[in-house]
């Protein structure tokens, strides 16, 4: 076996999991925080008012990161879900499951500061329109992974329960992502692109770039300080559970 | 200073917006932390107890 393939067996292992995400929260949380400082500095102070929207397009540098993440964090958590109902490693089922409520977080912050994008651009703060309806259909998913995941008594039974859930409801990642092709919807259509250029100028896609990559570093400094508590309650009774609570402070 | 706080008079929006975002994110960061006191306070009781049976008080 291969140096990588070790290790990554070893991650599945709690005690040795619990350990690298206690080693890697914090410098997951310095980069986060130093791209966010970079990504805010660029997108309030540098970029330049929009022609039309004026300064209220700034609302894109935390409404765009966060509509991304929420689609991202739900593909991170199917993927955990679906590998925790076919083969069963609890690791997978605790990702998937702290997964839930960040996702969830970021659902929620799309919809209130896209809420509070609309009032002044198109007038409302909400409409029935398809892009909004599937982002909301969304939230409610996660809310429903993570009400699942807490109805049963045995937790391992919960995650597989809240688990297959997660799988049926990927069905809607598509339908938010196309949302704006497939319905003539008031929402703009996609203006960042991975191939060919973007139709969004230089001085605004950077601060955009950068803060999508710091609300990543933040999805993994908070998924391994979930993880690592989820660990300790999973865990109890074992070993290594008895030393850490034996011998750690009460804070990280 | 004044200029940039007033957004162009997009200030009722754009200043909520960003308020929402780190509040909303805050929020997950002290979740986790209070659960963590919680469940380590938990556990600890757990073991305290455990240990308290296993060796009975054997003062006079």
């Amino acid at each position: 076996m291969n140096a990588f393939k070790l290790w990554y067996h070893k991650l599945g292992s709690p005690p040795y999991f619990y350990l690298f995400a206690g080693y890697i929260r914090p410098w997951l949380w310095g980069i986060a925080l130093l791209l966010a400082a970079v990504g805010l500095y660029g997108g309030l102070v540098l970029a330049p008012p929009d022609y039309q929207q004026g300064d209220a397009f700034r609302i894109i540098f935390v409404h765009v990161p966060a509509a991304w993440m929420s689609l991202f964090i739900y593909g991170v958590m199917a993927v955990s879900a679906f590998i925790a109902v076919i083969w069963r490693p609890k690791m997978a089922e605790v990702l998937a499951m702290e997964s839930a409520p960040i996702g969830a977080a970021f659902t929620l912050i799309a919809l209130i500061t896209g809420s509070l994008w609309g009032k002044p651009t198109w007038g409302t703060y909400w409409t029935w329109d398809a892009r909004l309806t599937s982002e909301l259909v969304l939230l409610f998913i996660y809310l429903g992974v993570i009400g699942l995941y807490h109805a049963f008594e045995d937790p391992r039974q919960g995650a597989r329960a809240a688990s297959f859930l997660a799988m049926v409801g990927a069905v809607n990642l598509p339908i938010v992502h196309y949302s704006v092709v497939w319905w003539n919807t008031l929402h703009q259509g996609t203006t960042v692109r991975y191939f060919g250029p973007s139709s969004i100028a230089p001085s605004m896609l950077w601060p955009l770039l950068v803060m999508t990559i710091a609300a990543k570093f933040y999805y993994g400094a908070s998924l391994m300080g979930r993880s690592r508590v989820a660990l300790l309650s999973l865990e109890r009774g074992k070993d290594w559970v008895r030393a850490e609570v034996a011998g750690a402070p009460a804070g990280g | 200073m004044g200029r940039f706080l007033a957004m162009g008079g997009y200030a009722a929006y754009v200043w909520p917006a960003y308020a929402v975002f780190f509040l909303v994110l805050g929020a997950d960061v002290l979740a986790t932390a209070l659960r963590r006191r919680r469940v380590l306070r938990e556990l600890a009781g757990r073991m305290a107890r455990q240990a308290a049976r296993r060796q009975p008080d054997v003062s006079p």
